[in-house]
């Protein structure tokens, strides 16, 4: 925004006084508890403070990202801010829009769905179905190659080369819901995988500690 | 006493920094810099396995993507006595000047740029002059019909009264400088550089999957054997071609163009005269032969070695437990127990102040371009000559922040260039029947490594230690903890301590 200081948060506190009640707000980022939310603040409000003076305003609310849904790397082992994600934080329901980062194309048609007055179905940990309902296993390009027995075992290697299934180097592809195979980042350029590398499992609540050591089955 | 002013948020960067003035007779008397968020991954890091380490680090920032993970496999590598193979330091350096190429054409439009092109103003201008003007620059030409379309589209937005993220921004300020042409021309240049950049940003997941956060590194090497296709490499170059050209013809053309018209800013944002440069893309063996070589520069123009032995970290006026300034090795990151409280006299800011022999020092493309200027880098010295003669300003307007402007720019260009021939050598290696991109290796027990780096916004360091093949300690010092870092405990000139009276000075430095 080309604002800073008290300009920049007077586009925000004018927004939510003209279009009280009708807004979508869309959070991202963890937010810090720890000491009232200490360690994380903007003009000198708590990240804590804001989302609980501005979220209950909106019409709804999405959280964006991992951090923002879950807590992401801010929460990680040991946590020292106490970081949590917006649903936790506020005891509410958001949608959740995880990943590390999320794809712009689940909020994309996320906000056009909503725009739309669309029923937009959630699973258990509030993630839009159409776009977290299948596991990134489920829909992986190298799914025949796993069927197959077909594994690499080290990286760079012929079947590595040949795209053989990355199992056996710690994807968390059967554990992790994103659309990744399918929708693909960038126009649909590439995702992880595809480039060689196995799944860390970006899109689950605490994957920083449950899907660690990423390298290991 | 000055009148003190609050600046937070800064905008227009990635993280949260406050910056406090205090402003005598028009001037910046003192200035204080604070880091008003703290997450703790390098206390996250302890425990684990260092093979992971640079998935981690890689979320200190996304806009400044990629280079932390860079960073931190050098550093694993190093302490694990790893060599890796020529075509995956290949592969990091194309994603690494990919990744200059994105971040600064990010930086000067959508960063930098509304400090100092109007956007409203630039409904005022005539489109045919506009034209012209555009034509003049001797960059890409746009025509009057293409100037009114963007002009029509500008004011149609902004006359719905929704200014989206250009509502309250300080449009009409005196401080702007630019003509209604120019500002037309800049908001036009703008609006293709949003396009631009996301086309550019596919050269991160060609080789890396996607961007932000490629995930292609891995300690030993690169994953991304299975896109050493021709089909790929095309792919990659293709984008790489159209990213270079828009540098060539929009981006460096409109540097020039805006900086005439704000040539006292020639002689403004100074500092103690300390540049500090790690050096980056190793061309030959691993870490030989550097694009842009190290070296640091303390007080004149003479480089000397840098030795990262010399390097500490300063915690007295920042929130964690007091102790003395300690080496990366045997750093320490000890919030403070309790809320920490803002006190411009005592504790105000989560940034470490790194020091390099006690002294502070800036990073980033001005330290860069520097060094490698007085080091006789042939690329560096023929492109910044050339920018200077076409300003028609002497080699002291480059310790400013038009300088540092202009070597944003200048660097772009030497980086973008550099690639072809990477990318040469990676296509006759494949063609040789070398397609080796990962050397197998084994956790030692124990060890100690550092990684360096020089990244869009500076110098950049991780270190590491193991220990029963897990992490001990990881420390990094990042570039802009050199350059937005608080005061010490001995009261040394702040690195950024000299502030002009405008405060959107600091655009030219972005924090993380």
């Amino acid at each position: 925004m080309a604002a800073s200081g008290y300009q920049a948060e007077k586009s925000l506190h004018d927004a939510v006084k003209k279009y009280r009640g009708k807004f979508v707000c869309i959070v991202e980022g963890a937010i810090a508890t720890k000491y009232n939310g200490a360690y994380g603040k903007v003009a000198d409000r708590t990240f804590l403070a804001i989302a609980k003076d501005i979220v209950p305003k909106a019409a709804a609310v999405i959280a964006i990202g991992s951090c923002a849904a879950y807590g992401g790397v801010a929460s990680a082992k040991p946590n020292p801010g106490g970081y949590k994600g917006l649903g936790d934080a506020l005891g509410i329901k958001p949608i959740n829009i995880p990943g590390c980062p999320p794809n712009p194309l689940n909020l994309l048609a996320t906000i056009v769905k909503y725009l739309n007055k669309e029923k937009i179905e959630l699973d258990s940990n509030g993630r839009p179905m159409f776009a977290y309902g299948d596991s990134v296993h489920d829909k992986c390009p190298r799914l025949k190659f796993y069927e197959e027995g077909k594994f690499v075992t080290e990286f760079g290697s012929k079947e590595a080369e040949m795209g053989y299934c990355l199992s056996e180097m710690g994807c968390k592809g059967p554990v992790t819901y994103n659309n990744c195979p399918t929708a693909k980042y960038n126009d649909a350029t590439s995702f992880p995988i595809q480039a060689g590398h196995p799944c860390i499992g970006c899109s689950e609540p605490n994957f920083w500690d449950n899907m660690t050591p990423f390298y290991e089955k | 006493m000055g009148k003190r002013i609050m600046i937070d948020p800064i905008t227009r960067i990635e993280g949260h920094l406050r910056i406090e003035v205090e402003v005598e007779n028009g001037k910046v008397k003192d200035a204080w810099s604070s880091g008003q968020m703290f997450r703790g991954i390098e206390i996250m890091l302890q425990g684990r396995d260092p093979r992971d380490a640079h998935h981690f680090v890689q979320r200190s920032c996304g806009v400044c993507t990629y280079i932390h993970a860079l960073s931190s496999v050098r550093a694993v590598e190093a302490a694990c006595k790893i060599e890796i193979p020529e075509n995956a330091q290949i592969i990091r350096n194309l994603l690494h000047g990919a990744q200059y190429q994105h971040d600064h054409i990010v930086h000067f439009y959508h960063l930098h740029a509304l400090d100092w092109v109007d956007i409203v103003n630039g409904l005022t201008a005539d489109p045919v002059k506009t034209a012209k003007l555009s034509e003049a620059t001797g960059g890409r030409r746009g025509t009057a019909e293409y100037f009114l379309e963007v002009q029509t589209k500008l004011k149609t937005f902004v006359n719905s009264g929704q200014l989206g993220p250009f509502n309250n921004g300080y449009w009409g300020h005196p401080a702007y400088e630019l003509p209604p042409e120019a500002n037309l021309m800049a908001s036009a240049h703008y609006l293709e550089a949003i396009k631009l950049q996301a086309k550019a940003a596919r050269m991160h997941a060609i080789f890396g999957g996607k961007n932000p956060h490629p995930q292609s590194l891995v300690v030993g090497g690169v994953t991304s054997v299975g896109d050493l296709t021709p089909e790929r490499i095309n792919e990659f170059v293709g984008i790489w071609k159209e990213t270079k050209a828009f540098v060539d013809e929009v981006y460096i053309p409109d540097l020039l163009a805006v900086a005439s018209f704000y040539k006292d800013w020639a002689a403004i944002g100074g500092n103690n005269k300390t540049y500090l440069c790690y050096g980056e893309f190793p061309q030959k063996g691993v870490n030989d032969d550097l694009l842009y070589p190290s070296g640091i520069l303390m007080g004149d123009l003479n480089p000397k070695a840098v030795d990262t032995g010399l390097i500490t970290e300063d915690v007295t006026r920042a929130w964690y437990e007091k102790g003395p300034a300690r080496h990366p090795f045997e750093g320490e990151t000890k919030p403070i127990k309790g809320e920490p409280k803002y006190n411009t006299n005592a504790q105000y800011s989560w940034l470490k102040a790194p020091r390099y022999d006690g002294k502070s020092a800036e990073v980033g493309p001005l330290a860069r371009n520097l060094v490698a200027y007085t080091s006789g880098q042939p690329q560096v010295k023929a492109l910044v000559d050339h920018v200077l003669k076409t300003l028609g300003v002497g080699t002291e307007a480059l310790f400013s922040t038009l300088g540092r402007t202009a070597a944003r720019g200048i660097e772009t260009v030497v980086i973008g260039n550099a690639m072809e021939g990477w990318i040469e050598k990676l296509k006759s290696n494949i063609a040789s029947g070398n397609k080796k991109t990962y050397q197998k290796w084994e956790m030692p027990d124990k060890g100690k490594g550092f990684g360096l780096n020089d990244v869009p916004r500076g110098a950049l360091g991780h270190w590491i230690e193991i220990e029963d093949k897990k992490i001990k300690n990881y420390q990094y010092v990042v570039p802009s903890t050199w350059n937005l870092g608080p005061s010490d405990g001995k009261k040394t000139e702040r690195s950024c301590g000299k502030f002009p009276h405008r405060h959107t000075h600091c655009r030219s430095q972005k924090t993380s």
